[in-house]
């Protein structure tokens, strides 16, 4: 039964954004708005020795200024967002999450000071220019490896080092698997950070209704229901009393779920006090050094192999970059852990990570969220095997990928959900067949290559796999209702930032309940609609959220067949809802309107049997054991321009595989945006910091994102293993664009240019380095 | 303060505003067209694209005073009705050429002074054209498609209908 579930149908939401209609954070408007903007640690990392806001004060319009003194008891260290799994026995972890407003001491750039409030922004930001703060600065951490010396300046002052948490996982006995290898293979792997660039920055409205004692928050959020809770805890109030809407999204990437932003916590206690409403909206510059970012890591990896290419076991330590505070916990080092396993059979394997603190942004989850660097060291270790052993690159990882009755697949490991690193499905080999079958890789290799060279033209090829866990727990929910007017709304909690949701979960809806998807009106992220559930993140909205959507639509659809069955005298079974009409099989003039049931089912007068429950309406909920596994192979073929060192991508072809495919319109677009993030992530996008920790680089002017015009054109297919953990066979699709491309572009380019790369990101400079120092060496 | 008098989407605005006051802001918080979007205030992101005179510009690095006398088209002025869009839009629907849709009102108002002189562009031609525009969400190529659409090309992935 599903008209429209796999269709390729064009969204919902799309009339409302081109038209300027739809609701973004900084269009809600509200009468007597007053207008926050923030004082940032200019230093990296500095003791605070006195503020003075007396000029900002005295400033026309200025309403206040706020310090951490004037928080009082409100002023609290954040709450850890997912404390580091139980189930793991081997760990340290040191719980230093972010503050409201500096006190005492700031430990990155960008870290806000003070919250000045004003008539409007422009004001508000002039009065910023008016506040003088006394600091001392201190040395700065900015180095990974540095971090961790003796001489280190302490990031916070109570702990023995800079060492946030320390994790070590292993399986089988890799020093004896080593012992029998015939190569080893061991490098020095780095992966620097990125900002994810959404192009909504974050923002924040509150608005305090002292008549009927309310609290409203609209809130750049991936995760509205647990702000609400946390508000109302923090604030004192009742969870009834806060109402968190999360509207449209500009993009999320995983940034936008790091809970709490400093400015969540005080923008609606500010308005409280105020009796006024307050907004601040961040600015780009501020977006640079304020909004979270991710991936700094440092790996020191070893892949033991047989002669024939078979792994024997890994060993990989790294260090990992948690930024200034720590409040995500490590999911983000747990995720490098699980995909440094990539698709394959690895018996032995050791793990340990440090995650450490530096005087740089705070560190969370980013579109991937450190299943990119897990996946750039595997695939790295076994191109550099492959050459070694003289056995082509496609054929050693054809050579160690879990087959497909090896499923459910148990990798002996704890994943970032607390619950073992289990595969639910896989079929590996098809997939990258097919990517090798469409860059013509034989071809490639037997004339094209050979002929570029004979040209003098620099031509390479990539081909890697990868895997992204998605869909993980715990749970989510969702309540559906079929209105008088024959249409269906339905809320849940998560948020939504582009990802389709009123399009897909309304195709979900319409198959069980008869109805077009144009006929469902979806509510997302507002938490007076429905307040239960955790969040967009993890590629889990169309697995978790799709399928209590699923569960709940299921029950509606049992109610309209038993209603429309005691109305149309016939058995439920005998009965199919066609078009918002539910009708008898064998004599659809006998029928009746799903508007019509719902009145029904909603009776004005009357007596109804004791423990009637009324509507068409069902509230449900999903939570799987663990996370489905996606998979796929990207493949790639490149030109380096041997003078300037830019490159042109000739053919990028993406084989994915996310289980049943809810809308492959949408789906598509999650991909190619996905890769064109992972380009930026390879070639376009570093932060340069100095000795410091001073960005140099924090403007759209300085720090380059893709254009259309280093995005090539992408062409994809898809294959469809099934998840076996939801009753819809999905997976998530969300971050599976981002994960492989540094993989890729390091080894197309050292084909390319025959010398070795492993390093993300690179950049023509970068190239210039590594051609100078091989022919160096040559 | 100045006072300056302004048309937008075909109405007449007389303001009287301060001389710094940037038209983007100018736009969605004093005449309520938030439909253009405000992605880095520096002129790098194309999100406050808008149309002076028909020709596209970004609204954040003008004042609002300096509109005097000129004629705004803003994405509501395409078409503000959900339910009624203007060809660019509904092409832009047709190929999934949007995700968060934060960019897109830029997009569509840098496009459509490029149609109007490039009516049949090829591939290249579309992608410089739309390189003043970054979008984090969609990777390009759906917007590409969706201007050849609105262009009466056929897109390259032709999706099948």
């Amino acid at each position: 039964m599903s008209t429209y579930f796999g269709k390729r149908i064009p969204r919902n939401e799309d009339p409302r954004l081109l038209t300027g209609q739809a609701l973004f954070v900084d269009d809600v408007q509200l009468p007597d708005l007053a207008h926050v903007a923030f004082y940032r640690s200019p230093y990296a990392h500095a003791r605070i020795l006195s503020i003075d806001v007396s000029a900002a004060l005295a400033r026309p319009g200025v309403i206040g200024c706020y310090t951490a003194q004037d928080l009082g008891d409100y002023w609290s260290p954040g709450p850890l967002l997912v404390s580091p799994p139980p189930t793991i026995e081997r760990k340290i972890f040191h719980q230093r999450t972010q503050v409201p407003l500096a006190k005492d001491k700031v430990r990155h750039v960008g870290e806000p000071v003070v919250m000045v409030v004003a008539e409007s922004r422009y004001i508000a930001e002039d009065a910023l220019d008016d506040i003088w703060v006394d600091f001392e600065p201190l040395g700065v951490v900015v180095d990974l490896e540095q971090a961790l010396q003796t001489d280190a300046p302490l990031i916070h002052e109570d702990l023995p080092s800079n060492m946030g948490a320390q994790v070590i996982q292993e399986k089988g006995n890799y020093e004896t698997a080593k012992a029998q290898a015939a190569v080893i293979i061991a490098r020095r792997i780095v992966y620097d950070r990125g900002p994810s660039v959404a192009m909504e920055n974050r923002g924040v409205v509150a608005q305090w209704d002292s008549r009927t004692q309310r609290l409203t928050v609209w809130d750049s959020t991936q995760a509205p229901v647990f702000i609400r809770g946390g508000l109302a805890a923090m604030l004192g109030l009742s969870e009834s009393q806060v109402r968190v809407v999360a509207p449209f999204i500009g993009g999320g990437f995983g940034p936008k779920i790091m809970m709490f932003y400093p400015e969540e916590v005080l923008l609606p206690w500010l308005a409280i006090r105020l009796k006024r409403p307050v907004k601040w909206i961040e600015d780009r510059q501020e977006n640079f050094y304020a909004t979270t970012q991710e991936r700094s890591q440092i790996h020191h990896c070893e892949l033991a192999l047989t002669q024939d290419g078979k792994i024997l076991g890994l060993r990989d330590e790294f260090l990992h970059d948690g930024g200034a505070y720590m409040p995500y916990g490590l999911t983000v080092p747990l995720n490098s852990q699980a995909n440094s396993l990539g698709g394959y059979i690895i018996p032995n394997y050791y793990s340990e990570f440090k995650a450490v603190f530096t005087n740089r942004t705070i560190v969370t989850p980013y579109r991937g969220a450190g299943r990119q660097h897990g996946t750039f060291v595997i695939e790295r270790l076994l191109d550099h095997a492959a050459r070694e052993l003289g056995i082509d690159k496609a054929e050693i990882r054809r050579r160690n990928f879990i087959q497909p009755e090896q499923f459910p697949f148990n990798n002996e490991i704890i994943f970032q959900d607390f619950a073992p690193l289990m595969f639910d499905s896989g079929n590996y080999e098809p997939v990258l067949d097919k990517a090798l079958e469409m860059i013509e890789y034989e071809r490639f290799y037997r004339e094209i290559q050979p002929q570029a060279r004979a040209e003098g033209r620099k031509l390479g090829l990539g081909v890697v796999f990868y895997i992204e866990g998605t869909g993980i727990g715990p749970y989510e929910g969702a309540r559906v209702q079929v209105e008088a007017s024959g249409k269906v709304s339905v809320a849940t909690g998560i948020g939504t930032q582009g990802q389709g949701h009123f399009t897909s979960f309304a195709q979900i809806v319409a198959d069980q309940v008869g109805v077009r998807p144009q006929d469902v009106m979806m509510v997302t992220g507002d938490t007076d609609q429905f307040h239960w559930g955790a969040g967009t993140f993890a590629s889990r909205g169309a697995v978790v959220a799709g399928n209590a959507i699923h569960a709940a639509a299921q029950d509606v659809r049992q109610k309209i067949l038993h209603h429309a069955g005691e109305v149309l005298e016939a058995a439920p079974d005998a009965l199919e809802i066609v078009a918002g009409q539910v009708r008898v099989q064998s004599d659809p003039t006998r029928s009746i309107s799903l508007g019509k049931l719902a009145q029904r089912a909603n009776p004005m007068r009357g007596a109804v049997e004791p423990g009637t429950v009324p509507g068409l309406e069902s509230t449900n909920y999903f939570g799987p054991r663990y996370g489905a596994t996606a998979f796929g192979a990207h493949a790639m073929i490149v030109e380096v321009d041997e003078a300037t060192l830019q490159l042109k991508i000739h053919k990028y072809v993406v084989v994915h595989d996310c289980g049943k495919v809810i809308n492959p319109l949408i789906l598509d677009g999650q991909i190619h945006g996905g890769v064109a993030q992972g380009i930026g992530n390879a070639f376009y996008e570093q932060l340069h910091m100095d000795e410091n920790g001073q960005l140099l680089n924090a403007s759209f002017m300085d720090f380059l994102i893709p254009t259309a015009l280093d995005v090539p054109h992408l062409e994809m297919a898809h294959t469809e293993t099934p998840s076996p953990l939801n009753p819809l066979g999905v997976k998530g699709a969300g971050e599976a664009g981002a994960i492989p491309v540094g993989a890729l572009f390091a080894q197309a380019l050292e084909d390319a240019l025959g010398l070795e790369i492993n390093e993300i990101p690179i950049s023509p400079q970068k190239l210039f380095e590594l051609t100078a120092t091989a022919e160096a060496l040559a | 303060m100045i006072t300056f008098t302004t048309t937008i989407n075909g109405k007449s605005y007389t303001r009287t505003v301060e001389a710094r006051l940037l038209l983007s802001d100018f736009l969605r918080h004093e005449c309520g067209l938030t439909g253009t979007h405000v992605g880095c205030e520096q002129g790098a992101c194309g999100a406050c694209t808008i149309l002076l005179d028909g020709q596209a510009v970004r609204s954040c690095l003008m004042f609002a005073v300096q509109a005097e006398g000129h004629a705004i088209t803003t994405v509501e002025g395409l078409s503000d009705d959900p339910k009624n869009l203007h060809p660019l839009q509904q092409a832009f629907r047709d190929e999934h050429a949007l995700q968060c849709g934060f960019c897109t009102p830029g997009i569509l108002m840098s496009m459509v002074p490029f149609l109007a002189e490039n009516p049949t562009p090829d591939e290249a031609t579309i992608r410089e054209a739309l390189s003043g525009n970054y979008c984090r969400c969609t990777g390009y190529q759906h917007i590409v498609c969706a201007i050849q659409r609105a262009a009466g090309v056929k897109p390259k992935n032709a999706h099948p209908e």
